[in-house]
């Protein structure tokens, strides 16, 4: 197998508490990091051999280096790392809340870049890993509901497309994963037809090891070639 | 390391054995003074970290990998101190490889008393592991040849150790578990030439090679033997053997590097760095055992019973004949396996190894035999007998029989009275290492408790086979 420890942020629910369980199903060992400890503890009855649980909330950047060096100590090493953290508050088309906007910010963003570049600097140097980051077709094309959460999405798609041209040359796999709506506590307040958490996460495990940008489904990868190619003029008319 | 040494994510490095069967990641720090190895020790402590010690790497398992710890790479302790010609006494830190002291003494006739097959081992590495060469049965291991060492302890101790103290005898062979050496004064070997004669035999089966071993053992400077793992039946342990002397003649010409060094063309065109490519090609079962073939028909030919003159460096440093040769394992790598087997157990014991690999259909792709004499080193190696030092190619597929296969052999090996060498091992277990080294084993682990009170040092071969906690 490519990997056998992995450190997964945003374990305790929706598409990363799958990843967690398909992983450790797989056998490899696992760091399951996030906010709702309570959460985590069951993936870790569920799996007491490879499963660790590591308390964190990312918008708490400056405990990121530590952390990561205490967790890969503990693991033994890191061959996989998912940047699975994300948050997408419910915000009118007529909303302006900073608070919301900044916590997007904070989580999408920021938690983000303080933990793969730990995960960059270490593969880096380590000549090998691969780092995996839960995009969103929402980053594809600004729209009118969501202005920070498609922003965020967008930077980090061309954040993680930078760390592979950084790290393609070391022999480092930088895999970037745009899901749909898929059927978990961030997308709870979205009415369409979703995939389930679980179907999701087998689909991102399948694309860990390959370089580049991915859909979960042919249906995504052709709807948002077309999307992103609407000329402005018209896409502002449109209610997408 | 102008200051305190940090735990920071650009130390990191992937680092594995020789035989690249198996990949870590750690921490690396080279020091350039023994002030900046105490700074390591003090960021293990503080940041709740062992440490590994590493040279060259050229051990073929795991001695000198410890994951996610703090490796300390001497390689940058490197300068020769002292060197007094008429003599052959020598001074050096401890991160001089054996080429960086032929290199500096041989021009003035001293050659290093004994050699790997490579010589790229530190002489920190080359004693932690109290390496021997081809000339074993004659001189004894290379901690038979120092006069004195340095050597930094966990506990902060800076001792200098000569043979009058016994802890020479357990940091020689201690396989860098017991403290830093730093410091090495050695006696090298006076040789008028650069040039050794070297004679070749071919031998059909065990009988016939132990026969030219006993036959060359009191009269010659170096012997060796090739031996096909693939013979079988009556032609079961056939090879090659070779015995070589020192030229007495001064031959200063000889002596000289430049003229020592190896052409990078075979046959005047082909690239050496290009071969292991070639060599990839036959690298499989079948293909070695075709070379192994070609080889015995040629030695039992073209070269038998032929005495012809060569370099002291093309002779010792098999190893480094070509290039890269190691790639052509990837990408499981392979490990060596290595046993020590008493005089009057040796034939029976390898012809057992080698009909338990052909059993396995996991014949060694490359078998050495090596005459030894035994030493007063704590974890020694030595007997008073054989060697068989066998490369085994790594497969993910084959991995889980070849490890079942060695361990077989180890039994073997054990029940003849024989020994194990860490610088060779990937596959021991507790229970084999505590057999061979009985007594040994306490008095190591006494020692370590005084020298190394909070265990800093370890490796990942010492967790494997429990010689540290």
């Amino acid at each position: 197998m490519k990997y056998q420890t992995a450190i997964v942020i945003g374990a305790s629910s929706g598409i990363g508490r799958e990843i967690v369980r398909i992983l450790a199903a797989k056998g490899v060992k696992v760091a399951a990091v996030a906010r709702r400890k309570a959460l985590l503890d069951e993936l870790v009855t569920e799996f007491p051999s490879l499963v660790q649980a590591y308390e964190h909330d990312v918008v708490q950047t400056h405990d990121v280096p530590g952390l990561f060096l205490e967790i890969t100590k503990n693991l033994g090493g890191l061959d996989l790392f998912v940047y699975n953290s994300g948050v997408m508050p419910e915000v009118a088309a007529t909303e302006y809340s900073f608070d919301k906007d900044l916590h997007m910010v904070n989580v999408n963003i920021l938690g983000a870049i303080a933990w793969c570049n730990q995960a960059a600097e270490r593969f880096q140097n380590t000549k090998h890993g691969y780092l995996v980051g839960i995009g969103s077709v929402a980053g594809d094309r600004g729209r009118m509901l969501q202005p920070v959460y498609n922003a965020s999405k967008s930077f980090l798609h061309t954040y993680l497309e930078a760390l592979r041209n950084r790290l393609s040359r070391h022999g480092v796999v930088v895999s970037t994963i745009k899901p749909g709506p898929v059927d978990t506590e961030l997308a709870a307040h979205m009415s369409m037809k979703k995939m389930s958490a679980h179907h999701a996460a087998e689909i991102c495990v399948s694309k860990f090891t390959k370089n580049g940008e991915h859909y979960l489904a042919f249906f995504h990868r052709f709807a948002f070639y077309i999307i992103k190619r609407i000329p402005s003029p018209i896409f502002r008319k449109l209610k997408i | 390391m102008t200051s305190a040494a940090k735990l920071s994510l650009d130390h990191m490095d992937r680092l594995s054995g020789f035989g690249q069967a198996g990949h870590i990641d750690a921490f690396v720090y080279r020091p350039t003074t023994v002030d900046e190895i105490r700074e390591v020790f003090a960021l293990a402590r503080s940041s709740n970290r062992r440490v590994t010690l590493r040279g060259s790497g050229r051990s073929y398992g795991d001695a000198s990998t410890g994951r996610e710890r703090l490796v300390i790479d001497i390689t940058r302790m490197n300068r020769i101190l002292s060197f007094d010609k008429a003599t052959g006494v020598v001074e050096a830190e401890a991160g001089v490889t054996i080429e960086g002291l032929w290199r500096y003494c041989l021009e003035d006739g001293w050659w290093p008393p004994v050699v790997t097959g490579t010589m790229y081992p530190t002489l920190a590495g080359a004693l932690g592991m109290n390496v021997h060469g081809k000339n074993n049965f004659c001189k004894g291991t290379i901690g038979e040849h120092i006069l004195e060492l340095e050597v930094l302890f966990p506990s902060g101790e800076l001792a200098i150790l000569t043979p009058a103290d016994d802890r020479l005898f357990a940091v020689i062979s201690s396989a860098g578990l017991l403290g830093v050496i730093t410091r090495v004064k050695l006696q090298m070997h006076h040789v008028a030439s650069g040039k050794l004669k070297v004679y070749a035999e071919a031998f059909k089966n065990w009988d016939e090679q132990f026969a030219i071993f006993e036959k060359y053992e009191k009269e010659s400077d170096y012997m060796v033997s090739w031996v096909d793992c693939f013979g079988r039946g009556n032609q079961a342990g056939r090879g090659q053997f070779h015995a070589a002397w020192y030229e007495h003649r001064e031959d200063l010409f000889s002596r000289r590097a430049d003229k020592q060094d190896l052409p990078a063309l075979i046959l005047g065109f082909f690239p050496k760095s290009m071969m292991w490519k070639i060599f990839r090609w036959f690298n499989n079962r079948t293909g070695m055992r075709l070379i192994n073939w070609a080889k015995f028909k040629a030695s039992s030919t073209l070269g038998n019973h032929k005495t012809i003159d060569q370099g002291l460096v093309e002779f010792s440093f098999l190893l480094d004949y070509v290039p890269d040769w190691r790639r052509a394992y990837e990408p499981g790598g392979f490990i060596q396996y290595q046993t020590f087997v008493p005089r009057e157990h040796a034939k029976r014991v390898f012809a057992e190894q080698v009909r338990l690999q052909q059993e396995a259909k996991l014949e060694s792709f490359l078998g050495v035999m090596k005459r030894h004499r035994p030493d007063k080193f704590l974890l020694t190696h030595a007997v008073d007998g054989y060697s068989l030092a066998l490369d085994f190619k790594v497969t993910e597929k084959n991995r889980a029989k070849l490890w079942e296969l060695a361990h077989k052999m180890n039994d073997v090996v054990l029940a003849a009275g024989g020994r194990f060498y860490f610088a060779k091992d990937s596959t021991l277990r507790p229970s084999d290492v505590s057999a061979y080294l009985g007594d040994a084993l306490p008095k190591f682990q006494k020692l370590k408790s005084e020298v190394d009170p909070e265990g800093l040092l370890t490796s990942d071969l010492a967790e494997r086979v429990m010689l540290v906690d």
